[in-house]
């Protein structure tokens, strides 16, 4: 590791820091574990908010008042996406320590037509804007879209299911995200150094025959070598040169943020997450304080300002979308915390100082705040955590424990739950299919209980007055097949298309040009198709037909275990029913030799796939929302907080829904514990308990249903009220009226 | 052996230290006017064999690390002698910690059942004879059989008193607890004094079972006036 060859550079920049391999060569996992200090203290060293921060968050707080009231506070019909097409913009410059915005004003929105110029148009209608004429007519005559592209290529089952819901969400009119570039980079070794790599890469390392994916790759890397220079170019008009290292913290947290501002100006991806920067930062910030050039203020200030930008992020979304992902979130996932593989950890002042944010300027649902749960991590930054989340419910946590034996110790989380090396692996993002609805097919013959047509081929209707369950299950499981047949063909066409015309070349710079590919699918409604098949199995269910002969509704004879009570013989339902899936999907060749993973996360999605759902043989009736994610179903889980963690633990990661498995958690105030710090000790036990049985994700969220429902009738009440949905944090009162009422069916787990 | 099971809660976090399953066996002898738990008076229907239960809560143990475990309550656990002994010893064999949630009312064992007991939580109910009979129809001198063996073995306790509008909710009753605790319970091993103020959360409970609510009409207990007077007591009990 240390060895030194005659590639290796040093810079002045770097003076102070520990030499490794990371001077060789592009390696910032190996520059942080050299360099970084471990924190096992407790918050009382963290301060307040200075005054500038304080004034430019107020600011941003009245504009965010507006836009609430708006919707959308500002659109700019003059330009269209892209790195360096915008020009700079301030908040209030006199007091930013923090510079640079997606536009030149504050959440002012970016037009990208690259995903869909048809989406678009329909985004500007809605909000009364409109485009100007000579750009949108040279785009359309000129380019094509990432959308144009799928269309012309899909074939008729792949619009049959996305008509009828079977697949919903697909990124195919707009920018898939779920990327995140190692924003570091820019900091470490500033812009020059990492174009000299990408230009290394492209004259030596990839050469050769020319076949597609040799002349698609070396284009690539030509256009990631164009957007470093474009980033460069970006900073510059902010008065910034990053061309070099960065050489104090200042310097370091703008550096970065310039990657990532880059990110969201080309691009209007679902998540546009953050990696994980606590520990790299950190180093900076440390040598600052020694050095004696900064102090504790200074530092809290820079964070806080850095957040204060990761807030404003925005994209420009149609109402449908909305409806789908409720209340504008943007998925600036920061990932902190965590353990090396050494088993020190990688808590340092910086992941407080992180949180801290949440105390200083409010809780918000941007930036995601995503915590690496260890068992073994530092006991007073659990207990910080914990404190936190039950002030806040705007933190969610993911098991270090299970995620580090597979990806090392400098992964991070992109948008809910997708784990990713960062700066060595990507997603393309798949969404997720309907296996409730699955489920009806496989007993009306691949008709569809809503729409009333044929979507599957070649699957017979059952016809019995009694549900037999292993007739239905191995009608399922056919189904299951053509679905995962029609659901890999859609996501090689949808990933095929976005590389070709929506290509992220600012984030992919930043990644290792041999970056390894996940093909990520997904599943919603889990718990109810689980909660059907136990009802078909334990008890009689009759299904209720039209005069067509449709199973439009099911008459349950009897009890029958429910998923989300610890009870194997629905867990293992549940646990089957994702591998069996899973195994299916992997028959298929992924794009790009892809590797197939699966999640089981709907976002907010959970309550239009309810809505596009007849009635289900578990009792649930048409139209009801789902449970998010992998939750059990509202109410049915009688057994207590634990019991229903326990269900959801069994799912299995690694073996098949290594995208992430994502579990909300409501829980009153009082079922925590009688005093505060109780209630703190008794939600690190809780995260302990569930994360020791290799479960993976837990938002939590410690409030009463009662205040659910003022805030519901009284918004202007609530203003700041943020709950953690399935996978991120949202602002209460930008959910719809339908997700607010969702969120509070949930189960809130109150024995006392 | 099987015993009578009305419910498992998974998270309880009231009913002693950390994070506990709290097992609630059915059956008791009183009838304490304020019981939120009415469901549980009856002996049902025997449910469970010992090594069940413990399979099932054994499931939960990985959150019990920061100082959780079980807590036997109801009902009245000391009813189900034998089944508790049992269950208890099962527990401790698997490294499980075990708390007894009683007023005392059983039926002997006692030595046995304490054995694999780590804490008891004891609900005073009141300290004279008469008034004690009057709040929950038993006999106070059963429980104090109980409290003499769990002195002799020298048994840890948390002590609950429900405070009620218009019982118990006087200064002159806080000094009379405080004498009744001395003189029945080693105070060294007192770690806790709780008082509950009396709620409302269990009338519906009534009204589905069709069961008589004598507190029908009683008004819940006021949270700072039950605070004032655990100060009080507080300042007279560490003297």
């Amino acid at each position: 590791m240390n060895e030194f060859t005659n590639d290796t550079k040093w810079y002045d920049a770097w003076n102070g820091f520990t030499k490794g391999n990371w001077c060789n060569n592009i390696d910032v996992s190996n520059f942080i574990k050299l360099n970084y200090r471990e924190y096992l203290g407790d918050q009382s060293f963290l301060s307040g908010p200075t005054e500038k921060s304080k004034k430019v968050w107020g600011k941003c707080e009245n504009l965010l008042k507006e836009e609430l009231k708006k919707h959308v506070l500002d659109i700019d019909t003059e330009h269209m996406s892209g790195i360096n097409n915008f020009a700079p913009g301030y908040i209030d410059k006199e007091n930013e320590v923090i510079f640079g915005l997606q536009t030149d004003a504050p959440l002012k929105r970016i037009v990208n037509p690259y995903g869909g110029i048809r989406l678009v148009e329909k985004e500007l209608e809605v909000y009364n804007y409109h485009m100007d004429d000579t750009l949108m007519r040279h785009f359309k005559e000129f380019r094509r879209s990432h959308n144009d592209g799928v269309f012309a290529a899909y074939d008729s089952s792949i619009r049959k299911a996305r008509h009828a819901g079977l697949l919903t969400g697909l990124p195919d009119a707009y920018g898939r995200g779920r990327i995140i570039g190692d924003y570091r980079r820019v900091a470490l070794y500033g812009i020059d150094y990492l174009k000299e790599e990408k230009k290394k890469d492209w004259d030596f390392r990839f050469v050769g025959t020319m076949s597609d994916d040799l002349i698609r790759l070396r284009e690539e890397i030509n256009m990631q070598y164009n957007a470093l220079e474009e980033i460069k170019k970006m900073a510059a008009s902010y008065g910034f040169d990053i061309s070099k290292p960065a050489t104090n913290a200042r310097e370091a947290i703008q550096w970065l943020y310039f990657g990532y501002l880059a990110a969201v100006k080309e691009n209007n991806g679902a998540a546009m997450s953050l990696g994980r920067v606590d520990a790299f930062l950190d180093i900076y910030i440390e040598r600052d304080i020694n050095a004696g050039i900064l102090t504790e203020e200074e530092a809290q200030e820079l964070i806080d300002q850095f957040v204060i930008k990761l807030r404003l992020v925005r994209h420009l979304r149609t109402p449908e979308y909305d409806e789908l992902f409720s209340g504008d979130p943007t998925w600036v996932t920061s990932s902190m915390g965590g353990m090396t593989s050494d088993g020190n950890s990688l808590v340092t002042k910086t992941s407080y100082r992180l949180l801290n944010t949440l105390t200083n300027l409010d809780t918000a649902p941007e930036p995601n705040m995503t915590v690496l749960w260890s068992e073994s991590l530092p006991d007073n930054f659990k207990r910080y955590c914990a404190w936190l989340s039950i002030q806040s419910d705007a933190i969610q946590y993911e098991n270090d424990d299970v995620m580090r034996p597979i990806y090392g110790d400098d992964y991070a989380i992109a948008c809910c739950v997708s784990a990713m090396r960062v700066g060595k692996d990507m997603q393309f993002f798949g969404a997720r299919c309907n296996l409730a609805k699955a489920l009806l097919y496989a007993i009306n013959g691949g008709v569809d209980e809503m729409k009333k047509e044929l979507i599957l081929d070649g699957v017979d209707r059952i016809e019995d007055e009694v549900l037999d369950y292993d007739k239905v299950l191995s009608a399922y499981h056919k189904v299951l097949a053509k679905v995962a047949t029609i659901y890999s063909n859609a996501m090689n066409v949808i990933h095929y298309m976005h590389d070709k015309y929506a290509y992220e070349a600012g984030q992919m710079a930043l990644h290792d040009t041999d970056v390894h590919r996940y093909m990520a699918y997904g599943v919603a409604g889990l718990s109810v198709a689980t909660d059907s098949l136990s009802a078909i199995k334990y008890a009689k269910v009759y299904p209720i037909r039209d005069e067509s002969g449709l199973a439009i509704d099911f008459k349950i004879e009897g009890d029958y275990p429910k998923y989300g009570n610890d009870d194997d013989r629905v867990d293992n339902i549940a646990k089957e029913l994702t591998e069996y899936f899973f195994d299916e999907l992997k028959k298929h060749k992924p794009y790009r030799d892809a590797e197939p993973t699966m999640s089981v996360l709907t976002i907010t999605s959970n309550v239009v796939y309810g809505s596009k759902t007849g009635a289900t043989p578990d009792g649930r009736a048409a139209g009801v929302p789902f449970a998010p994610g992998a939750n059990p179903m509202h109410g049915r889980d009688e057994s207590g907080a634990i019991a229903s963690l326990n269900s959801v633990a069994k799912l299995e990661y690694e073996r098949c829904c290594k995208d992430g498995i994502s579990n909300t958690f409501s829980i009153i105030p009082s079922a925590l514990g009688k005093s505060e710090e109780e209630g703190v000790s008794n939600l690190v036990a809780l995260l302990d308990g569930y994360f020791h049985q290799h479960a993976h994700h837990l938002n939590v969220n410690v409030l009463n249903r009662e205040l659910l429902i003022d805030a519901m009738e009284n918004p202007d009440k609530y203003p700041l009220l943020t709950i953690r949905v399935s996978g991120y944090a949202v602002r209460f009162n930008r959910l719809t009226r339908k997700q607010q009422e969702e969120v509070i069916s949930r189960t809130f787990h109150e024995k006392m | 052996m099987l015993g009578s099971v009305n419910s498992v809660e998974s998270l309880g976090t009231v009913d002693g230290p950390g994070i506990r399953a709290v097992i609630f066996l059915n059956g008791c002898s009183l009838r304490c006017k304020y019981c939120h738990n009415p469901e549980t008076w009856i002996m049902q229907e025997k449910n469970y064999e010992p090594s069940s239960l413990v399979e099932k809560v054994i499931r939960y143990k990985p959150y019990f690390n920061h100082g959780g475990g079980v807590t036997f309550s109801g009902g009245e656990p000391l009813l189900q002698p034998e089944f508790l002994i049992e269950c208890s010893r099962l527990f401790k064999e698997n490294g499980i910690n075990v708390a007894l949630d009683t007023a005392g009312a059983g039926i002997g064992h006692y030595e046995e059942i304490l054995k694999y007991t780590d804490l008891i939580i004891f609900d005073v109910k009141d300290v004279t004879k008469e008034r004690f009979f009057d709040l929950t129809g038993g006999n106070i001198e059963n429980t104090w059989q109980f409290l003499d063996i769990a002195r002799k073995m020298n048994s840890k306790f948390w002590i609950r008193q429900v405070i009620i509008p218009g019982v118990n909710d006087t200064f002159a009753y806080m000094e009379e607890l405080d004498k009744y605790i001395k003189d029945h319970i080693n105070i060294d091993n007192v770690e806790r004094v709780e008082f509950l103020p009396y709620h409302k959360l269990g009338t519906e409970k009534y009204e589905k079972l069709h069961i008589f609510n004598p507190y029908q009409e009683k008004e819940a207990m006021d949270a700072t006036k039950c605070k004032e007077l655990y100060d009080y007591f507080i300042s007279i009990f560490k003297e």
